[in-house]
């Protein structure tokens, strides 16, 4: 096994040849997963995560830099690469007009197991997916969460050591992203490595071990999801009053633990405020609110989300958010 | 079945695996025709009903130069145009396919690249052969026969199967070039006049002087007028040097089409990747 499942240096692709027009989707992007982790690639639309998918995939050739999966060099032996490579979502699909079986069975011949290891191998994906009931129904039948997770199937009919999912959530329902995130982390547990491509903040911090932030072609961040919401700042406390008369004891009461000056949302008649010491802080707050008699609608601590940090790292908001 | 078994496939050269890969493509075709019956009547009746229709409502009306039976005349016309209408079938097929990226599955995974394509073509060219079948049963059920014995009928049709193995690679590259099936669905707008400045209707000798030769050196034309020799039934007539060599035609414009339009494919499925 090899330390890095994935492991880009200067990874550059440019669409469009040559043409002055042409704008660069990778642009020197260096990537390094562990294996045996779920890595987030988050960013926004354009942001090149895609790009750097497809790349990995060995479904685009780049046009400078190196990338290596499960050690070999996708430029070099693409053939091997695709033997230990499995890909779903956005951009792999299934086979709408057969039913799930036939394409398991189709995709299994097509991996070289043969008629009956085919028809084995689909039989297993079927019951481990939760997809037997529907297993000789037409595709086109299928509820959008049924679908992902048999693309998830055809994607690990060989078991792969790298399972590349391009937003494999995109359009589904919580219920079934939820489905989508269990299947995730069962593949993890038996040993793939996964690199996850994702607009939804909360799914990188929910699935993902280890995040790197794409902008513009580039990785501008890399981090556990802990380590990126650090880098923005402390965490922050935040206390609803019941009364608007109650804001400025709010303040004055959030003033005493915090690090800076108290922001206030008037509207909402919420008082926030980074803090270092978040216990003591909360029953330092809680206590001097009510040793007051303001009435406490909601208090409590916050960390920053992932679109805090987004913001933070590259001024703008992910689209999605 | 453990990891290392399906980590292992079975060590075979890869002209083994692209003759495998093709077949299990192919198979797949099949299965979709198998699971859509009403495809399949859609597909074949279509042509079937143009020769009823035709035949008979265009039947009484219509001369065939030298005092021929225009049922006589017409088939072999359907059986080609049949043929080039079906290169429409190849390229929703690969649009489809591109658009839901059933074709970049198959590109990550470690099949031989050219199944994609021929498979699909062998699929296409079973389903011809079948569509051929029919068409020839009910052109026998109104009255047309072949007079040309049974090494010239095979002949024929097998003509008529190369043109459409030529079409596969230009059916494959407009599905690899267009946005959707919709776009592939106004390729009718394209074919339908291709067919019918052509031979297959009416002889060429009775179109304006402008548009006869357009019509004679239409490649279906050379297939048609090949085919009608050959089956024995009346021609289109006309004594241009591409209406009297119409067989060796029918033999160079497919070839030439494949010449053109296989590389193409070929290119644009390898641009792919960039």
């Amino acid at each position: 096994m090899h330390d890095h499942a994935v492991l880009t240096e200067g990874l550059r692709k440019r669409y469009g040849g040559r043409k002055p027009t042409a704008v660069p989707a990778l642009d020197g992007f260096d990537l390094a997963v562990r294996s045996g982790t779920v890595h987030g690639l988050l960013g926004p639309n354009g942001a090149g995560k895609t790009t750097a998918v497809r790349v990995l995939a060995t479904l685009l050739r780049h046009d400078g830099g190196r990338a290596l999966v499960a050690g070999i060099d996708v430029a070099r032996d693409p053939r091997a690469v695709r033997r230990r490579i499995g890909l779903a979502g956005q951009y792999a699909a299934v086979d709408e007009q057969l039913t799930g079986r036939q394409n398991l069975d189709l995709f299994g011949r097509l991996f070289h197991l043969g008629a009956r290891g085919a028809a084995r191998r689909a039989t297993e994906l079927l019951e481990k997916f939760g997809l037997v009931d529907a297993a000789d129904r037409g595709v086109h039948e299928y509820s959008g969460g049924m679908r992902r997770r048999l693309d998830l199937a055809a994607s690990v009919i060989l078991a792969p050591d790298v399972l590349f999912l391009d937003e494999p959530t995109t359009g589904l329902d919580p219920r079934s992203r939820g489905e989508v995130w269990d299947t995730v982390r069962a593949l993890v547990d038996g040993g793939t490595t996964v690199l996850l491509t994702t607009q939804y903040l909360d799914e990188a911090d929910r699935l993902a071990s280890r995040i790197t932030v794409v902008d513009h072609g580039r990785a501008i961040a890399d981090d556990t999801p802990d380590g990126l919401k650090n880098t923005v700042g402390a965490d922050r406390i935040e206390v609803v009053v019941a009364e608007a008369a109650d804001l400025p004891a709010a303040v004055k009461a959030v003033a005493r633990v915090a690090s800076t000056e108290p922001g206030t949302d008037d509207a909402e008649r919420r008082v926030h405020a980074p803090v270092d010491d978040r216990v003591a802080a909360l029953t330092d707050v809680a206590r001097t609110l009510r040793d007051s008699g303001v009435a406490v609608e909601d208090i409590g601590l916050r960390r920053p989300s992932l679109d805090d940090v987004f913001l933070h790292l590259t001024g703008h908001r992910t689209e999605a958010a | 079945m453990t990891t290392a078994e399906l980590t292992a496939p079975p060590r075979r050269g890869r002209a083994h695996w692209a003759v495998a890969d093709c077949l299990s493509v192919v198979r797949r075709t099949m299965l979709h025709y198998r699971r859509q019956p009403v495809a399949i009547v859609w597909r074949l009746g279509f042509p079937v009903v143009s020769v009823l229709l035709y035949g008979f409502v265009f039947g009484s009306a219509m001369r065939v130069p030298g005092d021929g039976d225009y049922k006589e005349f017409l088939m072999p016309g359907m059986f080609a145009t049949t043929m080039a209408f079906g290169f429409m079938n190849t390229a929703t097929a690969v649009v489809t396919d591109s658009g839901r990226g059933v074709i970049d599955r198959f590109r990550s995974m470690p099949m031989a690249p050219s199944a994609v394509s021929s498979g699909q073509g062998v699929a296409d060219l079973v389903v011809a052969a079948a569509e051929l079948a029919l068409l020839a049963a009910t052109a026998l059920a109104v009255g047309w026969r072949s007079d040309g014995g049974p090494a010239a009928t095979v002949a024929a049709f097998g003509l008529l199967l190369f043109l459409r193995f030529s079409l596969i690679w230009v059916g494959v590259w407009c599905g690899l070039v267009l946005p959707n099936a919709e776009a592939a669905g106004a390729l009718y707008a394209v074919i339908f006049p291709l067919t019918m400045v052509s031979s297959v209707y009416v002889s060429p000798t009775l179109m304006p002087g402008w548009l006869a030769p357009v019509a004679a050196w239409n490649p279906v034309s050379s297939t048609v007028t090949a085919t009608r020799e050959l089956f024995g039934n009346p021609g289109a007539g006309g004594g241009s040097w591409v209406e009297q060599n119409a067989v060796l035609m029918a033999v160079l414009w497919p070839l030439l089409i494949t010449a053109v339009f296989l590389p193409l494919a070929v290119r644009r499925f390898q641009r792919l990747s960039k």
